[in-house]
């Protein structure tokens, strides 16, 4: 008898383990989504471990305003084909509300004002388990982070002092108003994804695959042509064939030039690539620790 | 393809970093735009040379002190095998963080400096990984470039290493000399140690067989979750989620529910719409009964034939944790499965003398890193086997209930 899983149901059982785990262990779980190919994959194994249920919990967007239109008309209709209740955290309102500035300079990022509209979205719905699709894989700083990651009544990730985790027994006992996030395709890389996203057949934006797109080449990172860039002096967009590696905030999001047009093209570039895919992320970019002082600040 | 876990562990300067390094190096899994990043970092520190630790030490507190706090997981791949790397740090004062990465992998590799030989870290870990019964270990000899490449150093390290590791209970145990820096048998073969038989390591992580380190035998399905879809179409559906922690179930077979003793059979094993002809350890699977009994999260699914310890009274080796010591008749929560218990510690049998794996029965206090055995009562029957017969039904972890720290990793005997 052969009892063996190739490395992708070994994944996959792994992270539907955890996404059951939070299910039984949270009053209020959710599943924040971006619209982004690690968010779908997310919602797709959560669909697949409560089947033939519904999510038991709902979804949140912490919506920038900064999108590609692309992006939001793919969210709704991908949200209500899973009959899953949607809930938009925006960021426009926090400013509005005074909750959160928007940042000076030329290049004004809301990335990092996600961090305020989630926390407050999480006390306003008391949510106290936040599923999120980070891996170990993308970042330094993530590539320390635990399954269940606590955080404190102010959001905060203590990197120095996490709590051990053992086998797979998670500890998800909190004090009220603290929350944990938690990260059931941890150990998946980029190319775990792709491969898994072409096996199952998932639908995605078309963002991720090669299109031509009016870009600006700021520091190295391909900008789109959008309302949210203002161009600096010199600068001009050019059209190009492009795809994004990964799909953000529309300001700090580059896209990478590319003719992939379907998932196998697209896992071959992968494999191929030499870069990392958050290189083209410009809110990485801005120091070496960037990823660490956001989480920190309670970013996902 | 195929996937293996594995943890690398060592004392502090045995070069972890380095031979990390030279494995994502020479398998071309560090990326043009990270290698650019240390590269900056190592000129603006003004290093003499790259410092390839920079790599997994993620954290601001590591790379300004040049430590390791937690552990960093790496991905690599090779034509035959994906791996999960776990680097764990090499200072005592983390060594919780060691047992974190350790506790799910198939294979652990202990650096041990060739000019320094065995000392107490190499010790604590490599007993660590003992208790943890992890069953592959490969000792690497490193920095032989610095020793000559002497077969003789090489020989007296390996000599040291037995007579210590006699006492352990890892079945499998492999020496490799290497130099992490130079190269030598890491990914290729070295040309300086021609007296070394055996294969490099990487070779060897790709070739060890791993397969048999799961229990097919002992059928165990703690229930995680119960679905039961509240629309008008599937109101009769009701299933059992939770992932194999052992053996294999089938359709048709005869189970029985504990602690409440229920019999029934499995009517179906459900994935995603799919019915499966089997599940097995470690799929996550939805299962249905023919027979509507009482069986919540926390039950323990098995063969009637077969069933797993039901007890109070249990016998724990553990790792501790927390700066706060262990209270004598102190009140814990355990996590064991899908159960949640609390319990009281009874009693401290001993501690062990990590250097000379002797009990230590005078002083009994577990303070961090302390590593003994200790009796607890539950408030619940715990459905549980032995550690050593399945890491997952042997496993508990103990928390502190006014903190919620995890404060201990237990192993039941």
């Amino acid at each position: 008898m052969d009892y063996r899983l190739s490395h992708l149901q070994q994944l996959e059982a792994e992270a539907i383990y955890v996404i059951r785990e939070t299910a039984a262990q949270f009053e209020r779980p959710v599943l924040l989504f971006s619209g982004g190919k690690d968010s779908i994959t997310m919602a797709h194994l959560a669909r697949k471990a409560f089947y033939p249920a519904k999510l038991p919990f709902p979804m949140m967007h912490v919506d920038t305003g900064h999108n590609f239109p692309e992006t939001i008309e793919f969210r709704d209709k991908f949200v209500a084909d899973m009959g899953a209740r949607l809930i938009v955290a925006s960021v426009q309102e926090s400013i509005d509300k005074g909750r959160a500035m928007e940042e000076k300079g030329p290049n004004p990022s809301r990335n990092g004002l996600q961090s305020i509209t989630l926390l407050d979205a999480i006390e306003e719905y008391k949510f106290d388990g936040c599923l999120g699709g980070a891996r170990r894989d993308e970042e330094k700083a993530r590539a320390k982070e635990r399954f269940f990651s606590h955080r404190d009544e102010f959001g905060q990730w203590e990197p120095k002092n996490q709590r051990p985790e053992l086998w797979d027994i998670y500890n998800g006992f909190l004090h009220k108003g603290e929350n944990f996030r938690i990260f059931p395709i941890s150990n998946w890389t980029e190319l775990d994804v792709w491969m898994y996203l072409e096996q199952e057949k998932v639908p995605l934006p078309n963002l991720y695959f090669a299109h031509k797109r009016k870009v600006v080449n700021r520091d190295g990172v391909l900008l789109a042509e959008s309302p949210f860039i203002t161009l600096m002096n010199g600068e001009e967009y050019e059209e190009k064939t492009v795809r994004f590696r990964t799909i953000g905030d529309a300001t700090c999001t580059g896209a990478v030039l590319s003719e992939a047009g379907d998932i196998p093209t697209i896992i071959e570039e992968v494999a191929a690539t030499r870069q990392t895919e958050r290189g083209a992320r410009a809110d990485d970019k801005r120091s070496e620790s960037a990823m660490e002082d956001r989480k920190k600040a309670g970013y996902f | 393809m195929d996937l293996l876990r594995f943890s690398t562990a060592g004392s502090v300067d045995d070069g972890k970093s380095t031979l990390i390094g030279r494995l994502l190096y020479d398998t071309k899994s560090i990326f043009e735009d990270q290698l650019e990043s240390i590269e900056q970092t190592s000129e603006r520190r003004g290093d003499d040379y790259l410092d390839l630790a920079l790599l997994t030490d993620g954290l601001k507190a590591e790379r300004e002190q040049g430590i390791t706090i937690d552990v960093a997981y790496r991905y690599f791949a090779t034509p035959r095998r994906k791996f999960i790397l776990a680097d764990t740090p090499g200072h005592i004062q983390y060594t919780r963080n060691m047992v974190t990465g350790a506790s799910t992998v198939n294979l652990a590799i202990i650096l041990i400096d060739a000019r320094n030989g065995v000392v107490e870290q190499t010790r604590r870990h490599s007993f660590i990984s003992s208790l943890l019964q992890i069953k592959h270990l490969i000792v690497c000899v490193n920095k032989m470039d610095l020793v000559d490449y002497s077969e003789e150093q090489y020989n007296k390290v390996v000599e040291e290493y037995e007579q210590f590791s006699s006492k352990l209970k890892i079945p499998d145990i492999r020496y490799i000399p290497i130099s992490a820096l130079k190269g030598d048998n890491v990914v290729n073969e070295s040309e300086h140690m021609p007296w070394f038989q055996g294969s490099p390591l990487l070779y060897t992580l790709e070739t060890v067989h791993v397969d048999n380190d799961y229990n097919h035998v002992d059928s165990r399905f703690p229930v995680q979750y119960v679905i039961r879809p509240q629309s008008d179409s599937k109101t009769d559906y009701r299933g059992y989620a939770g992932r194999v922690s052992g053996g294999v179930f089938k359709p048709g077979d005869d189970i029985m529910v504990l602690p409440s003793g229920f019999t029934s059979k499995i009517k179906s094993l459900d994935f995603f719409g799919e019915e499966l002809e089997e599940a097995y350890t470690p799929m996550s699977v939805t299962m249905t009964l023919e027979d509507e009994i009482d069986i919540s999260r926390g039950d323990m699914i098995v063969k009637p034939e077969n069933q797993s310890t039901m007890g109070q009274d249990i016998e724990l080796m553990i790792c501790w944790m927390n700066e706060k010591k262990l209270v004598p008749r102190g009140k814990y929560r355990l996590r064991h499965t899908t159960r949640d218990a609390r319990c009281i510690v009874k009693d401290v049998r001993y501690k062990v003398d990590v250097n000379t794996l002797h009990r230590v029965e005078d002083d009994k206090s577990m303070g961090l890193n302390d590593i003994g055995r200790i009796l607890i009562r539950t408030t619940v029957p715990l459905l549980h086997d032995s550690y050593a017969r399945n890491r997952a039904t042997g496993s508990v972890i103990l928390v502190d209930e006014f903190t919620n720290e995890t404060v201990a990793a237990g192993m039941i005997i």
